[in-house]
Formats: C-alpha cells, sequence, structure tokens
C-alpha cells in the first residue's frame, strides 16, 4: 500500500511501517537492551533526531501523545533522569503522574506490589521505574499492563543513560562513520555502575568494543568475558586511541565496607585527565553520566573543554527518552 | 484483502500538464514568486513541491523556496493504531512568518492529513497564507478542507485506492485507481 492508499482505514498514512524501519516489533518494554536490535536501537537514534529538531524551534511542543498517561515511579533519588524524563512526556502532550517513594506509603511499609496496584488504579499507559533492587521493573511487567521503562534498577541496568550516551557520541563525535570500529573506554567504579553495564552492552552490539578501568575491587572480572570488552587496571591503557572516555564516579553510597580505595588513590591513578586525555584519539569526546565530582574522577578543567560533551548528553536526554516514549507508546494498542 | 487494478487515471503526460497547469495557477494567484515557498508533505508531497519549485523558476524566473513537512506527530490517530509510524525529518530552512506557503500533497482524501500539516506549520510561525496544491482530490471529506489546486478530481467509492507514482520515489510518473477487494 502507499501513502496514498490508507485510506480504507480512514487515515493517510501508510499502515505498514515504510522502508528503513525496524523489521522485527521491538519489545513491549525497554527494561534493558538485550532484546534490541542494532537496527531498533538506530531507529530510536533517527527518531531522536527529528524530536531534537522539535527542542530546537520556539515552540519545543508536538501533539504527538496526546491522551497517553506516563508515569514515573522513583524508588530512589534522582533529579536528572525523572526531569528529563518529564520534559520528554509533556514535549509531546502526554500527561505525567509522578511518584516518589520518599516520604510515600512506601516509607509506611507498603509492598512493591501494592504500590504498584495503587497507582495503576490511576491508569497511566507507561511507567517510568527507578529501583534500588535489580529486577524491580521486570516484576513490574507481571503486575501491569502498562509499558514499562527501566530508569535504573540497582546496578544492573540505565538503558536510556546508554542509549543518550551512545547518541551524544552519534551526534558530536566528527566526522561520525558508524559504530564499527570505535573504542569506548569507561573509568572508574564499573562494579556499582548500571550506566557502565549497559553502556557495555549497548556499544559492543552497536558494533564498538569496550574498554573497562578501574581499581581491582572495582572492576568485576564477569564483564571481562563479554566479546569486545577488555579489563585494565591502567587508565593509560584504556585511554590510548580512544575514541570516546567516560568517567564514573565512586559510588560509595553502594559500597560494602572494605572495597572503598582511598580518595587519593581514585585521583593518582584513575582520575581522566587533559595529560590522559593525550593519548587518545586526536577527536575523541570527553563523556561522563553526572553527578559529576570535579577534580576527583574527571579532572575539572578537562569538563569544560570543548570535547566534553557532559552538558550535550544531559540535552540529548530529553529527545532520545522522547523517542523511547514513542516508540514505546505509538502503536501500543 | 487484495488490490486489483481498476483504470489508469493519468499517464506521465498527463502528471505533467497538470503540474505546469498548477504552477502557472500559483503565479497567477500570488502575483508571481515573491515570498512564496513550497512545502511538500512527505512522502509524494516532497517530489511534488520541487517540480512545481522547478516549474515556476521556468515561468517566472525565480525559484521560490521549498521545504519539506513530516506531520506524523501531528497525526489525530495515534492514541488508536496498531502499527507505529515511521517519523521523518521536517526540513524546512527558513522562517515561515510572513510567507505565502503553498503546501503540496499527492492525494486529498479525508482531509486529515491537511489539518495536522497546517498545525504542524503554525508552529513553526505565522506564515502570511497558506494554500494547499494536491494532485488528485478523490472526495470523501471529513473535515472542512479544501485545495486551492487541483491537478484532477476523482471521484471514487471508499473501497477504491489510488496510488499515485513518481519518478523521485516509484520509478516512474502515473495515477493509477486500484479497487481494494475481500477475499473471502
Amino acid at each position: 500500500m502507499t501513502a496514498a492508499a490508507a485510506g480504507a482505514a480512514g487515515t493517510r498514512a501508510p499502515a505498514t511501517p515504510a522502508a528503513g524501519s525496524p523489521p522485527t516489533k521491538h519489545p513491549r518494554h525497554l527494561l534493558d537492551l538485550a532484546g534490541w536490535s542494532a537496527e531498533q536501537v538506530h531507529a530510536l537514534f533517527d527518531t531522536s533526531d527529528v524530536m531534537a529538531q522539535v527542542m530546537t524551534r520556539t515552540i519545543k511542543k508536538v501533539p504527538a501523545l496526546q491522551g497517553f498517561t506516563v508515569g514515573t515511579l522513583f524508588f530512589e533519588d534522582s533529579t536528572r533522569t525523572r526531569l528529563s524524563f518529564e520534559r520528554a512526556a509533556r514535549a509531546q502532550s502526554a500527561d505525567v503522574i509522578s511518584f516518589a517513594a520518599g516520604g510515600s506509603s512506601v516509607s509506611k511499609g507498603e509492598s512493591l506490589k501494592d504500590t504498584i496496584k495503587t497507582i495503576d488504579a490511576m491508569k497511566a499507559d507507561l511507567y517510568v521505574v527507578r529501583h534500588p533492587a535489580a529486577g524491580a521493573p521486570l516484576q513490574l511487567t507481571r503486575w501491569t499492563d502498562a509499558a514499562i521503562v527501566n530508569a535504573g534498577d540497582g546496578r544492573r541496568a540505565h538503558p536510556t543513560q546508554a542509549l543518550l550516551d551512545a547518541y551524544t557520541f552519534r551526534t558530536a563525535f566528527p566526522g561520525y562513520a558508524g559504530f564499527e570500529g570505535v573504542e569506548l573506554a569507561i573509568v572508574g567504579d564499573v562494579a556499582h555502575s548500571r550506566v557502565a553495564r549497559s553502556n557495555v552492552e549497548l556499544w559492543t552490539k552497536l558494533g564498538a568494543r569496550v574498554r573497562l578501568c578501574g581499581p581491582r575491587t572495582l572492576l568485576p572480572d564477569e564483564l571481562g568475558g563479554r566479546p569486545g570488552v577488555t579489563l585494565t587496571h591502567r587508565v593509560e591503557e584504556a585511554v590510548e586511541g580512544a575514541h570516546a572516555v567516560m568517567a564514573l564516579r565512586l559510588q560509595s553510597e553502594r559500597m560494602a565496607g572494605g572495597l572503598l580505595p582511598s580518595l587519593a588513590e581514585v585521583r593518582e591513578r584513575y582520575q581522566v585527565t587533559r595529560a590522559r586525555m593525550r593519548l587518545a584519539h586526536p577527536d575523541a569526546l570527553v563523556m561522563h553520566p553526572g553527578p559529576m565530582n570535579r577534580d576527583v574522577e574527571i579532572e575539572g578543567v578537562l569538563a569544560d573543554e570543548p570535547r566534553s560533551v557532559v552538558e550535550r548528553q544531559v540535552a540529548n536526554g530529553v529527545p532520545v527518552r522522547m523517542a523511547v516514549l514513542y516508540t514505546l507508546l505509538v502503536g501500543s494498542r | 484483502m487484495t488490490l486489483n487494478p481498476k483504470a489508469t487515471l493519468m499517464d506521465p503526460q498527463d502528471l505533467g500538464r497538470a503540474l505546469t497547469r498548477i504552477a502557472h495557477e500559483i503565479i497567477e494567484r500570488n502575483k508571481g514568486s515573491e515570498n512564496l515557498a513550497l512545502v511538500g508533505i512527505h512522502t509524494r508531497g516532497v517530489p511534488i513541491a520541487e517540480r512545481l519549485a522547478q516549474l515556476i523558476e521556468r515561468f517566472d524566473g525565480s525559484r521560490p523556496l521549498s521545504g519539506k513537512l513530516d506531520i506524523t506527530l501531528y497525526r489525530d490517530d495515534l492514541t488508536e493504531i496498531a502499527l507505529q509510524p515511521i517519523v521523518r525529518k521536517t526540513e524546512v530552512p527558513f522562517d515561515v512568518t510572513g510567507m505565502r506557503i503553498v503546501l503540496c500533497d499527492d492525494v486529498l482524501y479525508t482531509g486529515r492529513t491537511a489539518r495536522a500539516a497546517l498545525d504542524a506549520l503554525v508552529d513553526m510561525g505565522r506564515p502570511g497564507v497558506i494554500q494547499y496544491a494536491v494532485l488528485v482530490d478523490r472526495g470523501h471529506r471529513e473535515l472542512p478542507i479544501r485545495a486551492d489546486y487541483v491537478g484532477k478530481n476523482v471521484p471514487t467509492s471508499r473501497s477504491e485506492v489510488i496510488k499515485v507514482h513518481l519518478e523521485e520515489t516509484d520509478g516512474a510518473d502515473g495515477v493509477e485507481l486500484l479497487e481494494l477487494v475481500d477475499e473471502a
């Protein structure tokens, strides 16, 4: 059927996806990136390009998700991720209901199941969930018919952060020619980082190689077994020739006693600095998922250099999450 | 459901003549090509806008601006549909405020696409005038919308389908009438 032929349905656009669209239907939820193909991710990035264009206009709003309701359920503190999702929903005219665990019935002892049942009675079409327990978003898919987007579960996954990181690389790397042959270095507290795990999954899927670097106690061996992933304790080795270098903060709040190396050691041996970046690819980007501790895991002045795309990562969070919401909601009925 | 060909409504010569006439009408109605911009609606409105811009340049001496509009994010049925339409880029590389805009599309049917296109356009600024050019008007409007320039009026039934082919998107020019047949 051509576009003109779709009249049978009373509307114009083709009911079947056009050429260049993903050949298979994407998963119903975004719990992690395991079920998403490289093609589906690139389609999501193409949609993000359109959403980014909307965000450059005077009127930064489209009616695409009018009539849909997005619920944000945050059982763990977050400011930027929650704001970014809410902005992404509202910029497409969706309604937003927000739930934060602090000061809620959760602190009065309500179970996760009862919480979701209660909120679900308010009829959202999609929930954005952050929870300290790995697997909580998956568990929620069994208790609601709504779509679930994982906004971070324990140290397991944070797929939209990885998507916006990779999307930032795609839009910001000079002469971007794809992820094939790209080397990403992730330096810092890899062990406690869901951002690192999701980025490993995504970048290797897209054809890049990932080098993980950190102190022995913060670099889990099991990640080294994956194809395309190498582990090193030497930051110089991780950075050499890399096209993007991502610094991670020490997640002291997730650390059991004894794991935490001294801050002095982290600064001395693992800080991403201007001097170390000289070993990287000449156009290499510096990334950080935030919140950033200047002069701990990243040299403060480096974060302000043009090659640092930290602010762009935050800005890209909105169009990428718009694309995620659009992709999961439209066509779901 | 299968589509059975019924008739050829326009051959390449008919299609070319219709566009030539529309280009002349646009020049006449707008008293030239000053402040004029042709905006094609994805997919087949885009080459139609380009061809009209070329023809207007040939007849009037200066080439009007042109752009591409994707209306997916403005559709009124996104909460209901079962399959997801692909979102494409809108490229309107000029300020629409004060411009005389001619929206271009291949087929005018329910009018819902034009409605969405109007919303998309006014979100970009405040055009002076918006006009609407289509290659085929097949009737069955669901909204109070009409075209300013029409290549061919074709009375159709709802079980019929109009297929516009263009060199740029389909390899050849032509307009076909087909019938949707229930095999069962």
